[in-house]
């Protein structure tokens, strides 16, 4: 049995101590198997005798830190066993999304994350884009009211060709990275891939259906169970679906029908936005709170800058975002709008190296865990 | 602590937990004497997985039917005669209304319709397993608003002419006393007590290694058996299994056991055989190993496989020593490669072909052999070879106290004491003195356990 002792405090475990205390941990757990009917990761568990790199890259991200089974664990800390699934496989989550970063080179963004270097970053860019557009378009930030058009700051075709570029490299960073995962975590023939498949583990994703086992409700702590970090959650990714959707009829209506912004506030654009934006309030901000609340024991406390910079950024970009639906036609729109955009690409350049990618692989993991069920 | 309760549980298990959450239904003031810290309570029910129920239709918790009269019949093919049979009767009867009591208290159950459990009809597996049901049950206690006390040690009882009036508890580094009206005792056997077991095997004690909690020292029980309650089950029975050696000495709880001895050949440290590792299925014999390995020299034996039964039993937790030859195996086992070799010779050379079948009594069998190996014998000549080192792995003790229909303990001259209740394994000697029947212990400390709670709760209110 690899050892069980191990260096506390964050971010001292190596690669090989990670994989090693997951080798330990999925070794006590399959000789085990109580907590098989929790989550999918018990099931894929008991399909594998033995567990490498790969394996257990897979398994992390099929969990979805629910905490359950650290509290059901008979050989839970401090058993000398020391037993921490969700911790262990948080661990190993974090060493995954650096390994599948593309490019590699910039996977040691992981862990450089924290709030302040996010808002560092915001304000820089905010500043460079105010610089060139004071350059390059002086008059419009100057003048007192121009009149709720954004364009007249940053010309339709700047914001085009930057946020365009900026979201394609986003796209395709995102795109390699779920690639490299599948091909590493994947067994077997690629024919299991299919719709039904693919469908069950968009559901599994959409609904959150493993953040609360057998019921409707999420562990909050041993003894308690709430549904509100699923609802804060729920309300973070379809607000952030629902602002994405704003952003793509407003281009359509830009470069389909010519119809162009500002856009009245009943139109499909501003309630889209402003609905997504409400969600992006509500869901960050309680998703920070349940956090800063939550059993530190459940999670590993390295990750807390990886985390809480992703709230942070997306309820800034929100909160800048519906200040400029409200101040819209006022003196400070200019400077509003450009404070907005430094947070939007700030979100935008993080999306591959932060937090976002955990959807991108829970989701790619839900789709092989189909596979593997419908296989079996 | 001056406030008197109406009544106190002492030990919070799963029996107590019951006896406190229905005597606190009841309306009476109650507290839990729990003797190990937050993390580990709970005693051996942390541990368990499952509970027996009849039932008469699929529950989803549990599939099929399982009849009252095949649920006693299971029980009393295991106790034979000796057990008090209105006692199992009662269990087995109350047994179908315990899931959805359960339930009602917040416990989670397995679906019975997914997973492969073979025993999905008979019992209703607990989602996540036993500390997660006791900790829906302490949750449960908390909103009820039942006192509950950790790390406080049951040192002795005030006991007058069979009333009780208090316990005597340490802990938080002091002494203290908790009054009540009547007592729950929920104290568990007394497996973890060295000494004591040192009582009844010897030195050989030293050897055992315990299952479950390090906080079942008995000391409940042997307050009341001084105090002239009358004791039921063997003193030196217990409940014993072959766990992998390397085990901790406390709390390993279900992973350390192993299911290889069947599948191959159990030595002891002289390098030979000592029993019919072919006897019967494993789930009939698992428990006559324990004791089997207990009489063997410094308590040691070994389960040697090869290759071809590798992967046919569950993984363990420990992973196997391994070798290229049976000389070398031995060496990395401590044990003398001559013997083991000649012990491996003799027995190859006395396996009769046969078609190998793990999952019935199959006609592989050893002729001429002493002992001999009656099934799933199969010549052990395939490299790699595995060894693993077994010592007896103590589950619980059979001793208890006697109890009535009323769950009230019952003292030397017969007559029940006035206020005190037992639940659990410590009166689960009372249905079981010998053998065992899975998850029949958790039904016996839940049914049992309300019982007693109801009662005690009754007897204060008066």
């Amino acid at each position: 049995m690899p050892p069980t002792d191990r260096t506390p405090g964050p971010g001292v475990l190596s690669l090989q101590q990670v994989v090693a205390q997951g080798q330990h941990v999925m070794t006590v757990c399959n000789a085990c198997r109580y907590c098989e009917q929790f989550c999918p990761v018990f099931p894929a568990m008991e399909e594998r005798l033995t567990f490498v790199s790969a394996d257990l890259n897979y398994l992390a991200n099929l969990c979805h830190n629910c905490g359950e089974c650290l509290y059901a664990c008979q050989y839970a800390p401090p058993h000398e066993f020391g037993i921490n699934v969700p911790r262990t496989l948080a661990e190993i989550r974090l060493r995954s999304y650096e390994q599948y970063c593309w490019p590699r080179a910039f996977g040691a963004a992981f862990k450089a994350h924290g709030t302040l270097t996010a808002l560092a970053l915001a304000a820089g860019l905010t500043l460079l884009m105010f610089a060139a557009m004071w350059t390059i378009n002086g008059d419009a930030l100057r003048r007192s009211n121009p009149g709720g058009d954004f364009y007249a700051v940053m010309p339709h075709a700047v914001m085009v060709a930057l946020f365009g570029s900026v979201g394609l490299f986003v796209l395709t960073a995102l795109g390699a990275g779920a690639i490299r995962f599948w091909r590493d975590v994947h067994r077997g023939p690629a024919a299991g891939l299919t719709a039904a498949a693919l469908g069950q583990a968009l559901r599994e994703a959409m609904t959150l259906r493993h953040l609360h086992t057998t019921g409707v409700d999420c562990t909050s702590a041993e003894e308690v169970r709430t549904r509100w970090r699923r609802w804060f959650h729920h309300c973070t990714s379809y607000g952030f679906l629902l602002s994405f959707a704003s952003t793509t009829v407003a281009a359509i209506y830009h470069t389909v029908f010519g119809w162009h912004a500002p856009y009245a506030y009943s139109s499909l654009p501003v309630v889209l936005g402003a609905l997504g934006g409400a969600g992006l309030l509500v869901g960050p901000g309680g998703l920070f709170v349940l956090r800063r609340r939550r059993d530190p024991a459940l999670g590993d406390p390295a990750q807390e800058g990886l985390d809480e910079s992703f709230i942070i950024l997306l309820f800034l970009t929100s909160l800048t975002g519906l200040l400029l639906l409200v101040l819209r036609d006022r003196a400070i729109m200019a400077p509003l709008l450009l404070v907005h955009l430094g947070f939007v690409l700030t979100l935008f350049l993080s999306l591959p190296y932060g937090k976002f990618v955990h959807g991108i692989y829970r989701t790619a993991a839900l789709v092989n865990y189909a596979v593997e069920t419908a296989a079996r | 602590m001056d406030a008197i309760y109406d009544v106190a549980v002492l030990g919070g298990g799963n029996a107590g937990l019951c006896a406190a959450l229905t005597a606190r239904e009841a309306g009476a003031s109650v507290i839990v004497v729990e003797s190990a810290p937050r993390h580990f309570r709970g005693g051996n029910s942390r541990h368990t997985r499952n509970l027996r129920s009849a039932h008469v239709a699929p529950t989803g918790v549990q599939t099929d039917a399982y009849p009252e009269d095949e649920f006693l019949a299971d029980l009393l093919r295991v106790s034979g005669d000796d057990t008090n049979k209105a006692l199992a009767r009662l269990v087995v009867s109350h047994s179908a209304g315990c899931p959805a009591w359960m339930q009602r208290h917040g416990a989670r159950f397995q679906s019975s319709l997914r997973g492969t459990l073979h025993l999905g009809r008979t019992n209703a597996f607990f989602l996540g397993g036993g500390k997660a049901l006791m900790n829906s049950y302490y949750g449960a206690a908390s909103r009820l608003g039942i006192d509950v006390v950790y790390d406080a040690e049951v040192v002795g009882l005030d006991l007058a002419d069979g009333r009780f009036t208090a316990a005597r508890i340490r802990a938080g580094g002091g002494a203290r006393e908790v009054r009540a009206r009547a007592a729950v005792l929920a104290t568990g056997g007394f497996e973890s007590n060295i000494e004591w077991l040192r009582d009844a095997w010897g030195d050989a004690a030293d050897n055992f290694i315990i299952r479950g909690t390090p906080y079942n020292t008995g000391t409940v029980l042997r307050v009341m058996l001084d105090a002239g309650a009358q004791p039921v089950g063997d003193p030196r029975a217990c409940h014993a299994i072959a766990v992998d050696a390397r085990a901790p000495k406390f709390d390993g709880g279900i992973v350390t056991r192993l299911d290889s001895v069947p599948l191959g050949i159990a030595v002891n440290n002289r390098g030979e055989r000592f029993y019919d590792e072919g006897e019967d299925v494993w789930p009939k014999r698992y428990a006559i190993w324990g004791s089997l390995i207990a009489r063997q020299p410094d308590q040691l034996a070994f389960s040697i496989v090869d290759a071809k039964v590798a992967g046919r039993f569950m993984p363990s937790v420990f992973p196997p020593i391994a070798a290229p030859s049976i000389r070398e195996l031995a060496r990395l086992l401590d044990l003398q490669p001559d013997t083991l070799d000649a012990t491996v010779a003799a027995y190859n050379a006395a396996v009769r072909p046969g078609a190998f079948d793990h999952a019935v009594l199959d006609d592989c069998r050893t002729e001429g052999l002493l002992p001999p190996k009656s099934h799933w014998a199969l010549p052990i000549d395939t490299p790699p070879f595995w060894g693993y080192p077994l010592r007896p792995g103590i589950t619980f003790t059979y001793l208890g106290l006697e109890v009535d229909e009323r769950a009230r303990v019952l003292m030397a001259n017969g007559e029940p004491a006035a206020n005190i209740y037992a639940a659990g394994e410590i009166m689960a000697g009372n249905i079981l003195r010998k053998g065992y029947i899975a998850g029949v212990g958790m039904t016996i400390g839940t049914v049992i356990g309300r019982i007693a709670g109801g009662e005690a709760a009754g007897h204060a209110a008066h």
